[in-house]
């Protein structure tokens, strides 16, 4: 299959990636390439500007912060996966990442192309969202702290704004938290027909704060408030985990298919999804 | 728009020859292999990344082929099915696919073993399970796998004791 041809970038420095952007708004970035080379090889993109971020030295790396963990841009799914400091840090995230599609698939795509494709049933916004994550977003004007909750705003759209990149993720320090992220995989494509990421601050065998990221089920990642807040204040018991899995869908409209999943099939599947992943917690 | 046919200077080593190449942005590094250095080894399936019949190791990582810019990979090492071999014939694994019977048509078979010349880099004794979890990325329509999860098994114990 051949590509319509484009122009091509490939910057050294995040200055000038941000301001080739700046001066081409017609251009998309290109990091691990598994969500736009496709899409591009079937003409559902055809950009006339990639600018490759492939070289650009800021993006690269995970650093340990006095507070957490930042995670660059181009950081590999199979680097999360299996990196020290994160699974030390922000065991979730390592986990998630481990789930994303197959070996080659990790070696390539990257985090800040994940969450800036933002597809509904991608693995990394659920635990970005269980784990507090603050996306650093960068324009030539400057940059801007995006909390998580914030950021995906529908199916394949997030908070960015035209000539702004995301330079970086923040996680704070999850070390101690109870986690868990569970998927069902669709058996043909990998993504999640449900995945549930957890992370809970437990004292006492008390819940003391629930966060719960859920995808797969609607147009975009969410953060499942009504069962955070059934969870919160309580031990993790049979009554208290049922209770909470049958408000995981509160607030939210559940996508269904005909082909392969009802509406209806998703949110029971999430529900149960839900209990297990609270399950192994407890 | 004369930039658009416009190429990109790279320096591509693949199975240890280095290239100098100016290359269009838009060429895969599937096309830049096969139609390029006619090294046709390297098999194009699906062509949408979902089969793995394509995949190469870049820099020591599998990789699928159909879906990454040569001139993406500036200065990197490739290494395709026809470099597996060495001067004292088979690879391991190659030998083992073969004492296995771990391929019929034989058309997935680069990508398989250069996916498991990956795995066998980066986790030297896997067990059953993650050779399976390894090799998620390809699909055989004619083995069945079992196989080829007990080749690459049988490989991976051969090096092992050669080493
Ligand atoms: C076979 C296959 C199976 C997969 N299975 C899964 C799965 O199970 N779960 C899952 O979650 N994902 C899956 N994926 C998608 C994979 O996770 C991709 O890596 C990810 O969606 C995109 O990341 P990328 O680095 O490849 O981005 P690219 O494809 O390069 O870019 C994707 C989009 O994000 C934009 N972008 C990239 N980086 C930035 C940035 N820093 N700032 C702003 N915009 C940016 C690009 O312009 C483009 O629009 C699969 C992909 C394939 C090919
Ligand atoms: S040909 Fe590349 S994955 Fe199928
Ligand atoms: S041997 Fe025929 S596809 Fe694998």
């Amino acid at each position: 299959m051949s590509m319509t041809p484009f122009r091509y970038a490939r910057p050294m420095a995040l200055r000038d990636a941000l301001a080739d952007l700046t001066e081409h708004p017609e251009a998309r970035v290109l990091a691990g390439g598994m969500s736009l080379l496709p899409l591009m090889k079937m003409d559902l993109a055809a950009p006339e500007r990639l600018i490759d971020l492939g070289r650009v030295q800021e993006l690269q790396g995970i650093t340990e912060t006095p507070d957490g963990i930042r995670i660059g841009a181009m950081t590999r799914h199979f680097e999360l996966a299996s990196d020290e400091v994160v699974g030390r840090c922000a065991p979730i995230v390592a986990q998630a990442a481990a789930h994303v599609g197959d070996p080659q698939v990790r070696h390539r795509g990257t985090i800040g192309g994940s969450l800036a494709h933002a597809d509904p049933a991608a693995d990394l916004p659920a635990a970005m969202l269980a784990a507090d994550a603050v996306i650093e977003a960068a324009s030539a004007d400057g940059s801007r702290m995006i909390p998580a909750a914030d950021f995906f705003v529908g199916p394949l759209v997030t908070e960015l704004r035209p000539g702004e990149m995301l330079v970086a993720v923040r996680i704070p320090m999850l070390q101690g938290r109870r986690q868990h992220y569970e998927k069902v995989p669709h058996p043909a494509s990998g993504y999640a027909v449900v995945g549930v990421a957890i992370s809970l601050a437990v004292a006492g065998g008390v819940v003391q704060e629930a966060r719960i990221g859920v995808t797969g089920v609607a147009g975009h990642a969410y953060r499942a408030h009504a069962a955070e807040r059934a969870l919160e204040g309580e031990g993790l018991n049979p009554g208290v985990i049922a209770k909470a899995s049958s408000l995981a869908a509160e607030g939210e409209e559940i996508l269904g298919d005909a082909v392969y999943a009802s509406a209806e099939y998703r949110r029971h599947l999430l529900q149960v999804t839900l209990s297990r992943a609270l399950q192994r917690v407890s | 728009m004369p930039e658009q046919v416009s190429t990109t200077a790279v320096v591509l080593t693949v199975n240890g020859e280095t290239h100098t190449e100016s290359l269009p942005a838009n060429m895969l590094l599937s096309e830049y292999l096969r139609d390029h250095l006619h090294l046709t080894g390297t098999h194009v399936g699906c062509d949408t990344s979902q089969c793995g019949a394509c995949t190469v190791l870049v820099d020591g990582l599998s990789v699928k082929s159909c879906t990454v810019l040569a001139v993406s990979l500036d200065e990197s090492r490739i290494e395709t099915v026809e470099g597996l071999a060495g001067p004292d014939g088979l690879h391991p694994l190659q030998a083992a696919f073969r004492a296995r019977h771990a391929l019929q048509c034989g058309f997935c078979t680069p990508g398989v073993l250069m996916t498991a010349a990956g795995l066998l880099r980066e986790s030297p004794r896997p067990s059953p399970t993650e050779i399976r979890a390894g090799l998620d990325g390809i699909l055989c329509r004619c083995t069945g796998y079992e196989n080829i999860v007990a080749a690459v098994g049988e490989a991976a114990a051969a090096i092992g004791e050669a080493m």
